[in-house]
């Protein structure tokens, strides 16, 4: 995970110009997942398949969309607590309205990414008026969402959902091997987060105001509005992994996403993502959370129990965030 | 924002401060669970409060902010002995770190009563009223052996998470159950057998209980018996063998009995489930409790508040009642 001076402050740099292909910066977990994968491999004759490979892309495909809308808001500086529970908040909006309320299925999807949307909105706005720091708003908006998913629901999991709603969490095959759609769905926001951060404008102010927001401001960008937008965009980005969690479980789970924000944040930083603001690639985030996902399968396909793979996490994080403390003091 | 302050500080004061608007004589009972979300402990604080209302006694509840919140129960085991509480029923979040509180308010002469799992050690309350877990397990062990019909057992095990000696109860009383070698019941560790070919924790999540058997699946596909820890797990459980084309061929066991989990067995989703009885445990303690308080008797001891095997396809020599006893006596909606 080492990096040179050069390569690590490039990325740094506001503008558009920018090293073609992954970074440095995605190059440290891109390595400890091929390692993960390579030992794994030889601990179990049922790891290294096609089949096993989607499953894990399926199992990482909620936190990884909440991912996206955690690496936006990392990117920026800020934190966000709320991405979990927002998460939860959006699947039984949308189970319910569907079920309950008898709302077309389309439409009941639509309202509950739109709460979530307002979520963020919210957060946005306290961060960006009332100047508060992301930290404690989104502490508050999480229990404020938990409070409220809880006495909307009645701590009742919504079950009996028409089946267009869970069809993200159906298969279709490539070959031998089934694929979800909602992985699909991820790899796409994965694909389009990293077009736009990296090849739009809008994509490298959100760089700038994370890197130095006074600068980004003196130079004429609208920081306050690149911010609100951020928070907005990964509101709406917790809404689509709501239908995911919908999807894949076939119900409204209450009690969902209670450890995604951690899960999410971990995924952030494991993939290279600076927790300062301004540097990382949108891309780390998903290898950060399939290494998470592929140290919880390989160890219960090795048979030992899945409290290791929560002690390599911890191990990894600090390794991240160190390499990234190293890199950051070296660029000075 | 002022006002909302104002009145969580009037709430405060009010479960904090003297009870003004109790009569002299009628006895206060202090009900503290696990989390207010919970329908299970929502149904025992139903039984709680119907048994205050037949007996004249006043009930105060309190609750951890979630699972394994310890700090919020001691603040409200000494919030109720302000209010002036005489008995204490507590489903501990922590076995072990509840009881120096414990023993302070026995001290002061409250009787404590366990409801639905010990501490540790279990004599640190005056009396425990719980489900029997490990029996629990043995029924749906016996159910499964007999609906295998001597097809070599291939077993998933769902449990909850190391060291919970509810999730070891239920896992070794299923081991005993099927006829495995099988720890004893005061054992706090999985027991292991060659049937069991794969193991994980479910945390009782539905979407991790999902996950874990998933991987299970990609390990051993030929599994054909998922003991579940309880009925969300047996849900996640279900989702992953018929999203991989498994559903038909695999029998799944659960405890619980909650109104979810007793439509699953409906469905056919889950086999067979032991049932428990939130309500009735509340309901005794509350009668402990007015009891002590107009008599000055203590219960002491481990109670079974009983448990019951729900199944719609009975099997022989295993006695079960079918989804609609089990309706009539489930929690949730």
């Amino acid at each position: 995970m080492s990096t040179s001076d050069a390569a690590a402050s490039k990325p740094n740099a506001p503008g558009p110009h920018w090293p073609a292909g992954l970074s440095v910066a995605v190059l440290g977990p891109v390595i400890a997942l091929v390692l993960a994968c390579a030992f794994f491999a030889t601990q179990s004759d049922h790891f290294l398949s096609g089949a096993n490979f989607s499953l894990i892309l399926q199992q990482v495909a909620v936190v990884g969309v909440i991912a996206i809308g955690q690496t936006l808001v990392i990117l920026t500086g800020g934190i966000d607590l709320s991405c979990g529970m927002l998460m939860a908040l959006g699947g039984i909006v949308m189970t319910r309205f569907a079920t309950v309320n008898g709302m077309p299925p389309v439409l009941a999807v639509l309202c509950g990414v739109g709460v979530t949307t307002l979520f963020g909105l919210v957060n946005g706005l306290l961060v960006t008026r009332i100047r508060l720091p992301s930290f404690i708003v989104t502490l508050g908006t999480m229990n404020i969402a938990f409070a409220a998913t809880q006495l909307y629901s009645g701590a009742q999991t919504v079950t009996d959902l028409p089946p267009m709603m869970t069809a993200l969490g159906d298969t279709f095959g490539i070959g031998s091997t089934q694929f979800a759609w909602g992985t699909m769905v991820m790899l796409a926001l994965y694909a389009i987060a990293w077009f736009m951060l990296r090849e739009t404008a809008a994509g490298r102010h959100v760089y700038a105001v994370g890197n130095n927001p006074e600068a980004t401001r003196l130079v004429g960008i609208a920081t306050q509005r690149v911010l609100l937008i951020v928070y907005v965009v990964a509101g709406a980005l917790y809404g689509v992994a709501s239908l995911l969690s919908v999807a894949r479980t076939g119900v409204g789970d209450p009690n969902a996403g209670q450890t995604d924000n951690l899960d999410a944040i971990t995924a952030v930083v494991l993939g290279g993502t600076s927790l300062f603001g301004g540097r990382g690639v949108v891309i780390g985030s998903l290898v950060g959370a399939l290494v998470v996902g592929v140290f919880r399968n390989g160890l219960t396909l090795m048979g030992v129990s899945s409290i290791y793979q929560v002690l390599v996490t911890g191990v990894l994080v600090i390794l991240a965030v160190t390499a990234d403390q190293l890199s950051r003091r070296g660029a000075r | 924002m002022l006002k909302l302050a104002s009145s969580l500080l009037a709430a405060t004061v009010l479960a904090t401060a003297s009870p003004f608007a109790m009569s002299a004589d009628q006895p206060v009972i202090g009900l503290i669970t696990k989390t207010d979300t919970n329908p299970f402990f929502v149904k025992m604080k139903e039984g709680a409060s119907q048994m205050a209302k037949e007996r004249g006694a006043r009930l105060v509840t309190a609750a951890g902010k979630q699972d394994g919140d310890n700090a919020a129960q001691v603040t409200a085991i000494e919030n109720m002995m302000t209010a002036g509480a005489k008995t204490i029923l507590i489903t501990a979040n922590d076995s072990k770190a509840i009881v120096p509180a414990i023993q302070k308010a026995r001290a002061k002469g409250v009787m404590v009563i366990a409801l639905d799992s010990p501490t540790d050690p279990q004599d640190a309350t005056d009396a425990l009223f719980a489900t029997d877990n490990y029996k629990a397990g043995i029924l749906i062990g016996e159910y499964a052996k007999a609906a295998l019909g001597g097809k070599p057992a291939k077993i998933v095990t769902l449990d909850l998470f190391p060291g919970h000696p509810v999730g070891a109860q239920r896992h070794n009383g299923f081991m005993k159950g099927f006829g495995l070698a099988a720890p004893d019941a005061k054992v706090n560790e999985l027991g292991k057998s060659a049937e069991i070919v794969c193991s994980a924790d479910s945390y009782g999540d539905q979407a991790k209980a999902q996950t874990a058997m998933e991987n299970c699946l990609q390990k051993n596909p030929d599994v054909n018996l998922v003991y579940t820890i309880n009925e969300p797990a047996a849900a996640g459980a279900y989702t992953a063998l018929k999203r991989a084309g498994k559903d038909k061929g695999v029998t799944i066991v659960s405890v619980d009995g909650g109104c979810a989990g007793i439509r699953n067995v409906k469905a056919g989703v889950i086999s067979a489930t032991s049932q428990q009885y939130p309500l009735k445990m509340a309901a005794l303690g509350v009668a402990a409790g007015v009891d002590y308080a107009n008599k000055g008797s203590k219960v002491s001891g481990y109670t079974d508040t009983g448990v019951t095997l729900i199944a719609d396809k009975a099997m022989p020599g295993v006695e079960s009642k079918d989804s609609k006893v089990g309706e009539q006596l489930c929690w949730g909606k």
